[in-house]
């Protein structure tokens, strides 16, 4: 914030320092609040449909605009149009709220994302527990939504998706304590600083954790049972028209960009890049806007990674989702944990400055004894279903 | 008074309204998720008493675990057991009033007595620099939890467990 | 800064605000709510007395934080129990729950 602080004291030379970084904090919170949640839903539904569509050998929206790109205004049209309809025994200020409580859990998520060099809302120096904190928040919201709107689906809903949200915090959390313990600080800053080589390869089990869990958390494909379209009653949300669904849709994805936006800053380097603190100052304007980029860069191609795996991959069943967060994420993350808590404390390696290679061994190594003593268990196991999934019957 | 000062008072008066406001809405409110989540407003008050008091990562602590988790399995114990949903029924039982009285009564006990004792405040010095600024780095509680507090973490630790384990056997459903 | 007493008194009013609940409801779950309002004002008083007499050393924060555990751990147990019992009984209001009288 330090680079646009200066330019906006050069620009009005009347404005003493600490107004202007009031006043640029306040720009940027409301930036964030205000400007975000239109530009992500709609650049992003219409990219999925788009992508999904191709994935599906069909074209997708191309009637609204040329090629399509003013789908996401038809359709926040048509949201803004429906009639608002509210049961007649719900209860009325839960009702009201949990939609709003939604979108403020995932928006206060973004103040801590770093999206160029300098450029964060508050550079926590425990980002990432916050992180963690705010998004139990969303679960709240979803309690208020099922309990709020008089229907028994619509509670038994909320349970389940607050069973999977509760469930897949925990490796979540596992996946971020791995980054942490080899990162040395919670800061997110000091994160992006410690990736010279990017931690997708010294962790591609924390980073494989971290990426299924997220898109459990969201709620989309391939754990959405709860919510998806397709289902008899869909969920939640099913008593909700007009603005109201809408406040959740874009929650979601919000939640979706700004999962991917973690992804990218703990995994592949957040704003770091080829020119960037070498030729290109950090501290410049031009240097900012390289960073923003990158990061734009970064983040769309996990965004279109987790497009993919919702575009191919069938749904799960809730018992499976959560014997699958449970019994599979949580004991292997345990045990990579201990794995490179291990490979950090060994002295030859740290010394050598060949950390990173032990690192990627052991997470290999911890990756393919789990996928083996699944597909033995497998073929031991009577059920059907375990050992189609494990590939035990070839 | 300086603007920081004016700035700290303000926002002490506003979370002081919600947290003690959440807390009467608990035990006025006759819909029993109304007061929980009165309950969850109460610890939103308190993440940011914690934050005002310089004890940064108390306050995320806070958060996560009150309100992300706790608060959460009150909303579900509310909707699991409906009892009381009727709201003709009293949410109070036969001793309220002298229920109240007694709370106010320790309450202006507890004010008198605070008001005459002489804390031993620190002095301007050291009260500037206190040792877990939000700016400082986490290592310090680390060091201290794993250092001069191991046993209480690690009894911690076991309890936790524990719980875990007795909260699994009590809440399933006997198979008859 | 704001002066040690007004916290001091705050966190009286909490814990206070906690007991009436807790005597005067009849619910269980209210109950273990006031038991947690109390637990909040302990904490909020360790941390008050920490900044204030002595912000060198971390005590106050630890301890403010193993009362939180214990209160996630008790919490956790309590909401159990409440639950088992509303199964066999089918309330979990306290003024009926009378089965071990003398």
């Amino acid at each position: 914030m330090d680079t646009i602080v200066l330019w906006l004291t050069n620009l009005i030379p009347q404005m003493s320092e600490p107004v202007a970084r009031l006043v640029v904090h306040l720009v940027y919170a409301g930036v964030l609040s205000f400007v975000a949640p239109v530009v992500v839903v709609v650049a992003f539904t219409y990219m999925e449909r788009k992508v999904i569509a191709r994935i599906q050998d069909r074209v997708g929206p191309n009637r609204a605009g040329p090629l399509g790109v003013l789908q996401g205004l038809a359709d926040a049209v048509k949201m803004l149009t429906k009639e608002d309809i509210t049961p007649q025994n719900a209860d009325r200020p839960v009702y009201n709220l949990a939609p709003g409580i939604a979108v403020i859990g995932v928006i206060l998520i973004y103040a801590v994302l770093p999206f160029a060099p300098g450029v964060v809302g508050a550079d926590l120096n425990v980002g990432v527990l916050y992180i963690v904190a705010v998004g139990g928040i969303g679960t709240m919201a979803v309690l208020m939504a099922g309990w709020s709107s008089d229907n028994k689906y619509s509670m038994l809903s909320a349970f389940r998706v607050v069973a999977q949200m509760i469930s897949y915090e925990i490796p979540v959390i596992i996946a971020l304590l791995m980054v942490v313990l080899v990162a040395g600080s919670m800061q997110m800053g000091e994160i992006i600083a410690a990736q010279d080589v990017p931690f997708l390869f010294t962790l591609p089990l924390a980073f494989f954790i971290f990426f299924v869990a997220t898109i459990a958390e969201i709620g989309r494909s391939p754990f959405d049972l709860l919510e998806a379209e397709s289902e008899i009653v869909a969920g939640f949300h099913v008593e909700y028209s007009g603005m109201k669904f809408a406040f959740f849709f874009i929650g979601e994805y919000m939640h979706l960009f700004v999962g991917a936006g973690l992804v990218t800053t703990l995994f592949l380097g957040g704003w770091r890049g080829p020119l960037l603190g070498n030729v290109v100052s950090d501290a410049s304007l031009f240097g900012m806007l390289l960073g923003f980029v990158y990061f734009l860069i970064k983040t769309v191609f996990v965004i279109f990674l987790m497009i993919w795996v919702r575009g191919t991959l069938p749904r799960f069943r809730i018992d499976h989702l959560l014997d699958f967060g449970w019994k599979f994420l949580v004991p292997v993350g345990l045990f990579g944990l201990m794995a490179v808590a291990l490979i950090l404390k060994l002295p030859f390696l740290s010394s050598s400055g060949l950390q990173w290679v032990g690192l990627l061994v052991a997470n290999v190594a911890v990756i393919v004894i789990s996928l083996a003593l699944v597909s033995m268990a497998a073929r031991r196991s009577r059920s059907v279903a375990l050992r189609g999934v494990a590939g035990a019957d070839r | 008074m300086p603007v920081y000062q004016i700035v700290h008072v303000i926002v002490f008066l506003i979370l002081t309204v919600m947290t003690l406001g959440g807390a009467l809405g608990v035990v006025v409110s006759r819909n029993l998720f109304h007061s929980a989540l009165f309950l969850v407003l109460s610890f939103a008050g308190v993440v940011g008493y914690y934050v005002l008091l310089d004890a940064g990562f108390l306050a995320v602590v806070q958060l996560l675990i009150y309100i992300g988790a706790i608060a959460i399995l009150i909303l579900f114990a509310v909707m699991l057991t409906r009892g009381l949903m009727d709201k003709r029924q009293s949410q109070t039982n036969q001793q309220w009033l002298i229920a109240g009285l007694a709370a106010l009564l320790t309450f202006i006990v507890l004010a008198v007595v605070l008001w005459q004792v002489d804390w031993p405040v620190a002095s301007e010095q050291v009260l500037a620099s206190p040792s877990m600024a939000i700016g400082a780095k986490g290592s310090q509680l680390g060091q201290d939890l794993l250092g001069t507090y191991v046993i209480p973490f690690e009894v911690a630790s076991v309890l936790l467990f524990v719980a875990l384990i007795g909260a699994v056997i009590l809440a399933r459903e006997t198979e008859s | 800064m704001i002066p040690l007493y007004w916290w001091l008194i705050v966190a009286a009013a909490l814990f206070c605000i906690g007991l009436y609940a807790v005597l005067s409801r009849k619910n269980a779950i209210a109950i273990l709510m006031g038991v947690e309002l109390m637990l909040n004002a302990v904490n909020v008083n360790l941390v008050a007395f920490w900044r204030y007499i002595t912000p060198q050393a971390l005590t106050g924060q630890v301890f403010a934080m193993f009362v939180i555990t214990i209160a996630a751990a008790e919490a956790a147990v309590g909401l159990a129990i409440f639950i088992s019992v509303y199964r066999k009984h089918g309330t979990i209001d306290v003024e009926k729950l009378d089965i071990m009288r003398w």
